[in-house]
């Protein structure tokens, strides 16, 4: 466990739980929880950071989740531990804890994966997504519109993703394949639940996400409203800028 | 026979042309690979010993002292050193060599490849040796998976027909040459620097259990550092060194390691430790590797980076010795266009002396990255010419380091040769 105290007396604290960051956290995806532990230190809060790893005790307590993409072998590595954690999983999405799942662990929190060989692997269903293994990989930099404003990342994916029916995804694409190449969606989002293929990592420059996943924790750790503090982010603003004009114009 | 002394012939014409033009080192070996298919398999069949030097990091280094110390023990060796790392550039490097009845003369042929080119070269020339090194994150939006990496090793060591020498520390590298049947010798870390091996090696999430600690055998050598640029190499049976290197630090120094363990099971009963350790001394720092250019009587250093573990080695090794410090990062196709991996990379060794400007198309999102390691940084300016303007204005008097991305370094290298006359890509500067 790791804790970050902000520089004035603390609103609260706030429990992140980082799932498998051995296993499922390619591509710097440990930026993700990196940059929200800062976050929520400049709004003011206590951050506690703690690594669920396979086998271990699961903080049902956690106000934050976070989970990244991984190989193959790492997905296998976690197949037993999810199934443990998952009816745990499945109750805290209902009750509304917000989580950010990227790349592999977004498949595995759909209903189902489907291997190139015909294996039906079956997911978590927090988001009703199916995703469809095939030869093609979709990689390359993404710019989405989303609610919280123009979004950019990294895909790296083999995997094709469909939404069931009335599923929102996290995003439309403005540039870049999403969750199929075809569709123009993005990711998934039910509740506070946010799935998506961005690497980048994600967070650090798309603040806005970051606000948006930290105000649902702060008012779940202090049972208070969220007290955000005025931040400027120019350097986040600047490289997000820079990658929206050189993929959209 | 005429086919082959005609692509022979077709190459050499197109490489005197390529360079004339300072162009592609691939093109030559095309042309002759099109009029004579087997043209690599004929060149190499009289060549006694065939090595390939494969692993994601340290290969042109490692490459470059093998090449050395076979010198030093009058082994005539064919090399490609300019870090065409690829089948075709192997065989445009070895064109102007080549007698037009396509045989190469030469008692050792050690050639660098990347993994997926490897198993092309494989396909078409069984090497006798391979030097496997590590496997670590890469590019991986070409490469797509480090289990892929290691896979391919695997099947380099798998047709070695004589011998593979593979490092021990390496969680992939070493699973990989326990399984093979061939005559496998092992480099690694003293025990007495065991704590510094998370500093150089990736985790492999594939299994549960940890290997057990290979005990050295014969042929096995094990480094052991005196500071960041001496240290022994030490065999059961004899040791190498003190062996002070030009180049700093611990990736060099396992490189070092690595090329005299397979020195020794190259050289047999004719390797010579104090040969070996004179021809490491003499070996220069290949391009991009610690490369120091004198800019107005004070060491610029620039430092190629192009990876994780690769970058937190390269800070690691120069950390000891401070410097005024400029990072620059593009995301063209040959530096990976994606910049994630910047966030598995510890910069915290950065925060005291922080950062005096951040530079190329990712110069935001590179400021950004330290930000969140509390660094600070002075300047953001993603044109390279003015950053490194900017930045040798801003310190005068101190000496100074670029960590770059490839074509960073391609485009601040031509401008650092325009103004201060540095040799050109691929050749040593002038001793
Ligand atoms: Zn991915």
């Amino acid at each position: 466990m790791s804790t970050l105290v902000p520089d004035g007396p603390s609103k609260g604290t706030i429990t992140l739980v980082h799932l498998y960051p051995r296993e499922m956290s390619i591509y710097g995806d440990l930026g993700n929880t990196r940059a929200l532990a800062s976050r929520v230190r400049r709004h003011g809060y206590t951050a506690e950071v703690h690594d669920h790893h396979p086998g271990a005790d699961f903080r049902d307590d956690a106000h934050l989740l976070l989970g990244g993409g991984g190989q193959d072998s790492g997905q296998a590595r976690v197949e037993a531990d999810l199934d443990v954690i998952g009816p745990a999983l499945r109750s805290m999405a209902r009750d509304g804890v917000p989580m950010l799942m990227i790349c592999g662990m977004y498949q595995l929190f759909g209903r189902s994966f489907h291997t190139v060989g015909g294996q039906v692997l079956p997911g978590l269903g927090i988001l009703d997504v199916t995703t469809r293994g095939n030869d093609k990989r979709m990689i390359g930099p993404v710019c989405l519109d989303t609610e919280f404003g123009r979004v950019v990342g990294y895909e790296n994916h083999s995997g094709s993703t469909v939404l069931g029916d009335g599923q929102e995804p996290f995003g439309r694409v403005l540039s870049g394949q999403g969750n199929n190449g075809e569709d123009r969606t993005e990711g998934a989002r039910s509740h506070h639940v946010i799935g998506s293929y961005l690497h980048g990592p994600l967070l650090p420059a798309n603040p806005m996400v970051s606000d948006a996943l930290i105000a649902v924790a702060a008012e779940r750790a202090t049972g208070r409203p969220f007290e955000p503090a005025d931040l400027d982010d120019p350097l986040a603003d600047e490289a997000r800028g820079r990658q929206v004009r050189r993929l959209v114009g | 026979m005429l086919r082959t002394a005609a692509a022979v012939v077709a190459g050499k014409t197109a490489r005197a042309l390529a360079r004339r033009r300072g162009g592609g080192s691939a093109f030559p070996g095309l042309v002759a690979e099109r009029l004579q298919p087997r043209i690599l398999s004929g060149a190499l069949a009289d060549v006694p010993g065939v090595v390939v030097v494969s692993g994601t990091n340290g290969k042109t280094t490692t490459t470059k002292m093998l090449v050395a110390v076979l010198r030093a023990h009058g082994r005539r060796v064919f090399s490609n050193p300019t870090g065409s790392n690829f089948t075709r550039g192997v065989l445009s490097e070895m064109l102007p060599d080549l007698p037009l009845r396509g045989r190469l003369e030469a008692d050792l042929a050690v050639v660098e490849l990347d993994e997926a080119h490897a198993m092309r070269f494989i396909a078409e020339v069984p090497p006798t040796h391979s030097l496997l090194l590590n496997v670590a994150r890469d590019q991986l939006d070409r490469f797509a998976e480090i289990d892929h990496t290691a896979d391919l090793l695997a099947r380099l060591g798998a047709a070695s027909t004589e011998g593979v020498v593979a490092n021990v520390d390496d969680p992939y590298v070493s699973r990989a040459a326990g399984e093979l049947a061939t005559d496998v010798r092992w480099f690694g870390l003293h025990p007495s620097i065991a704590d510094r091996l998370p500093e150089i090696t990736e985790h492999d999430a594939r299994f549960d259990d940890v290997l057990a600690a290979r005990e050295p055998g014969p042929g096995d050598a094990r480094l052991r550092p005196v500071d960041e640029r001496s240290f022994h190499v030490v065999f059961p049976d004899l040791e190498v060194g003190p062996v002070t290197l030009q180049q700093r630090g611990l990736a060099a120094m396992i490189n070092a390691t690595a090329a005299t363990t397979t020195a020794r099971m190259l050289l047999g009963d004719a390797f010579d430790a104090a040969t070996t350790a004179e021809a490491l001394a003499k070996v220069r720092p290949p391009f991009g590797r610690g490369e120091v250019i004198d800019v107005g009587g004070r060491p610029l250093e620039l430092v190629l980076v192009k990876n994780p573990a690769g970058f937190g080695v390269a800070l690691g090794t120069y950390g000891s010795t401070p410097a005024a410090t400029m990072v620059a990062i593009n995301d063209n196709d040959a530096d990976g266009r994606d910049v994630s991996w910047l966030y598995d990379v510890d910069f915290s060794s950065l925060r005291e002396r922080g950062v005096a400007v951040t530079s190329g198309v990712r110069a935001y999102d590179m400021a950004l990255r330290l930000h969140y390691d509390d660094v600070t940084t002075d300047a953001v300016e993603p044109d390279l010419d003015a950053a490194l303007d900017a930045f040798v204005a801003a310190h005068p008097d101190e000496p100074k380091r670029i960590f770059c991305t490839y074509t960073a370094m391609m485009a601040l290298r031509r401008t650092l040769a325009a103004r201060h006359g540095l040799a050109h890509f691929g050749e040593d500067a002038p001793a």
